[in-house]
């Protein structure tokens, strides 16, 4: 009779440490993102200018839809779900993010693989294949601006001296390039964090399994597939995760490479444009939370996607 | 963060109200590059010599655009690190609730500035920024090889690309690989705005949005003369400058690899600098008319100006110093050393400047032609204004649909902004 009650007083008691130790780190949560994001999305629903942001007004969804009748008669329909601008920011974003992602896990895989095998020199090369990953992004994304200007860039110079093109390009500049040029400076910058995340899973797996698969004389090919890649699919996942959200967030690069391009413009840089340069708080507060939904719906489902699959047992 | 400010302000005045002299200490801001931040920072330190106030600049980046941003956010804040602010001759209508009102301090100098100048700082009557220097662009030209092939200075648009491609093709013949015949401010940014407003206003095309308000840029000549500056890209200007900012189409000048450029008055000096391989090789003139009617010479008046954070600690000291910046001795001081254009009429008449800086005199001309942006106009929507236009124009220029067609774009999205007014 005694025990069971005191076990719910000892849980109780272990409950209780147990938030008093997680407080602080809560209350630092909801005061450093909890509150900002609640006064972004309260700010998404009211008329607010940075002139004097204690002055807005309720107005409820019109930022975000909303339909205007002319005295002519005409209906016009208004707000961000409307706006061609925003949703060529949501498409730049998500393509951006898709292929620099692809690319980059694709690249870390290779070079994890190539790391993880013993050769001399290993501790040089993987320190020195970190370099990108290291320099601040501003840092390196002015760099490569200088590297891809058309009259004086190194990258255009190499090209003409192979032949390989025979005027010089204007990468940030081109419409058909822009893209691109952020692409690539993204892939160099971020292959190396995959790569690193992915060393650290293949680093964990036990050899004994490598060493059956070469005594039962199983192709390379076939032991990565079907033992490697199954083996660090969760790790694969987190990074695959955590590059994703990164990537839909995109900004810094973007802002510094090409910032007015309608090509490459991100659903961070348009958020900022409203914000802080056109008069529109408000209308950018509802972009800013339109991208944390979105993000926060692609986290749930590829969260809910790689449980389902992990469960079936893969 | 407000804790240790807060702190720093009792400690600083603690140690103030202990000391003899009433010393303070005054943050500014600039985006001023190069030799503009140099000759900034002798000014102040004379000012320091002279008053015993100390003042700290902080350094922005060169864009207009970025620095717009900022200052927005910290004069949103109420943040009083700065006391005065470097200020873009379009910002004032959008600053001007959370800037000092300088009417009253100012009222014994602003006689001695251009009356449009003043008028352009003024918003509801009130004075919110002093100017300190204008700035009207000019057609820099290469003397050196339009003598060499006997070509004249071109009078209007079409002549000069026709002069422009003409000793580029000659200059190529001969070895000169690199040589492109005109650089301008192609990039989106409100230097397209800058740009592109001279080539439709001297095809007399209108200034966007008119001095009443309605929206005029829906018209044949504007569109016209978007399309010749499409012509420009890839023939006579490289592709690139469609990613050019000011210092861009300066660095492929001043190499030598331009015949022609259209820049601001800072390019003059940095081009007649030692160890410059175009030095005294070029000069400067008004960039040309279109052709037909209403086509007039047009250059966008740009300029800097003072002014003074609402949320400042020590605004008196902070007037003081505008007023010093402002003043003739140190706009001549400024104008001899960085060949900045004064605010200040009689300084165009004055004998030093003629003689150290001989274009300055001549710049007068140029300044006549000066069209101001549409920022009186459109007032806190000035900046959206500026960037659709700005767009329309960058994808005229690289190529994505017709000048007719995104002009026609334009007009209903600014008819949009306007609303029932602007």
């Amino acid at each position: 009779m005694t025990s069971p009650r005191r076990r719910p007083q000892l849980m109780r008691q272990r409950a209780r440490s147990a938030w008093l130790f997680l407080a602080p780190m809560l209350i630092v949560l909801a005061a450093v993102a909890g509150w900002p994001l609640l006064r972004t999305i309260y700010f998404s629903f009211t008329d607010a200018s940075l002139a004097d942001l204690e002055a807005s007004r309720w107005i409820g969804f019109a930022n975000y839809f909303s339909i205007l009748q002319m005295p002519s008669g005409r209906v016009i329909y208004d707000g961000l779900l409307v706006d061609p601008v925003w949703w060529r920011a949501v498409w730049n974003t998500l393509r951006f993010a898709v292929i620099s992602v692809t690319c980059e896990t694709i690249l870390g895989m290779i070079v994890a693989l190539v790391l993880n095998a013993e050769f001399r020199g290993r501790g040089i090369v993987r320190a020195a294949i970190l370099i990108p990953w290291t320099i601040p992004t501003i840092v390196s994304a002015k760099m490569w601006q200088w590297m891809l200007n058309d009259q004086f860039g190194i990258i255009n110079d190499v090209l003409l001296r192979l032949g390989l093109i025979s005027t010089k390009i204007a990468w940030t500049a081109n419409a058909d390039t822009a893209m691109f040029a952020v692409l690539i400076v993204d892939i160099w910058k971020t292959t190396p964090f995959m790569a690193l995340l992915i060393l650290a899973a293949l680093q964990m797996l036990p050899q004994e399994i490598f060493e059956v698969a070469k005594l039962d004389g199983v192709s390379p090919w076939r032991v990565f597939w079907r033992v490697t890649l199954p083996l660090i699919r969760p790790a694969l996942m987190v990074a695959v995760i955590f590059r994703g959200l990164d990537a839909l967030r995109i900004f810094d690069l973007i802002y510094v490479l090409t910032p007015n391009n309608v090509q490459t413009k991100s659903m961070s840089v348009f958020a900022r444009e409203n914000l802080f340069e056109f008069d529109k708080f408000a209308y950018g507060s509802a972009a800013s939370t339109l991208l944390f939904a979105i993000l926060a719906l692609l986290t749930m489902l590829v969260l809910w996607l790689g449980r389902v699959r992990l469960d079936r047992g893969y | 963060m407000k804790f240790p400010h807060a702190f720093l302000a009792f400690a600083l005045g603690a140690v103030l109200a202990a000391g003899p002299a009433r010393a303070v200490d005054l943050s500014m801001v600039s985006g001023d590059t190069g030799v503009g931040q140099k000759v900034l920072r002798e000014i102040l330190d004379q000012y320091e010599k002279k008053t015993g106030n100390k003042v700290t600049v902080v350094p922005m980046p060169p864009s207009t655009t970025d620095q717009f941003g900022q200052y927005r956010l910290w004069l949103a804040a109420g943040n009083s690190d700065i006391d005065v602010y470097q200020t873009d001759v379009i910002w004032a209508p959008q600053l001007a609730s959370q800037l000092v009102d300088l009417t009253e301090a100012t009222k014994d100098v602003v006689g001695a500035h251009f009356p449009q100048i003043i008028q352009s700082q003024t918003v509801d009557g009130k004075l919110v920024a002093l100017p300190i220097f204008t700035d009207a662009p000019a057609l820099y030209y290469r003397k050196d090889l339009l003598d060499k092939y006997g070509v004249k200075l071109p009078a209007t648009w079409a002549e000069l690309a026709d002069t422009a491609k003409l000793v580029m093709d000659k200059e190529r013949a001969a070895g000169n690989k690199d040589i492109w015949g005109f650089v301008f401010q192609g990039n989106a940014y409100e230097g397209l705005t800058c740009d592109a407003l001279e080539w439709v206003m001297s095809n007399g095309g209108g200034q966007i949005v008119e001095p009443d308000g309605t929206i005029s840029i829906n018209n044949p000549k504007a569109a016209a003369a978007l399309e010749m500056a499409r012509g420009w890209v890839g023939t006579i200007s490289p592709p690139g400058v469609l990613a050019y900012q000011e210092e861009e189409s300066r660095g492929v000048w001043q190499t030598g690899n331009a015949v022609f450029m259209r820049n601001w008055p800072y390019a003059y000096s940095l081009g007649e600098s030692e160890g410059s391989p175009i030095k005294g090789k070029f000069d400067v003139t008004t960039l040309p008319p279109g052709s037909g009617e209403g086509a007039r010479p047009a250059a966008t008046l740009g300029g800097w100006n003072l002014a003074v954070s609402k949320y400042s600690k020590n605004p008196d000291a902070a007037i003081e110093l505008v007023k010093w910046i402002a003043s003739p001795e140190m706009q001549k001081y400024r104008a001899l050393n960085a060949s900045y254009l004064p605010t200040i009429q009689a300084l165009y008449d004055d004998a030093d400047i003629a003689r150290k800086q001989p274009v300055i005199p001549r710049w007068k001309e140029v300044f006549l032609n000066a069209v101001p942006r549409p920022s009186a106009q459109a007032k806190v929507r000035y900046n959206e204004v500026s960037s659709q236009f700005w767009t329309a124009v960058h994808k005229t220029i690289s190529g994505e649909g017709t000048a007719a067609d995104n002009l026609a774009d334009l007009e209903v999205s600014l008819t949009k902004l306007k609303g029932a007014a602007w």
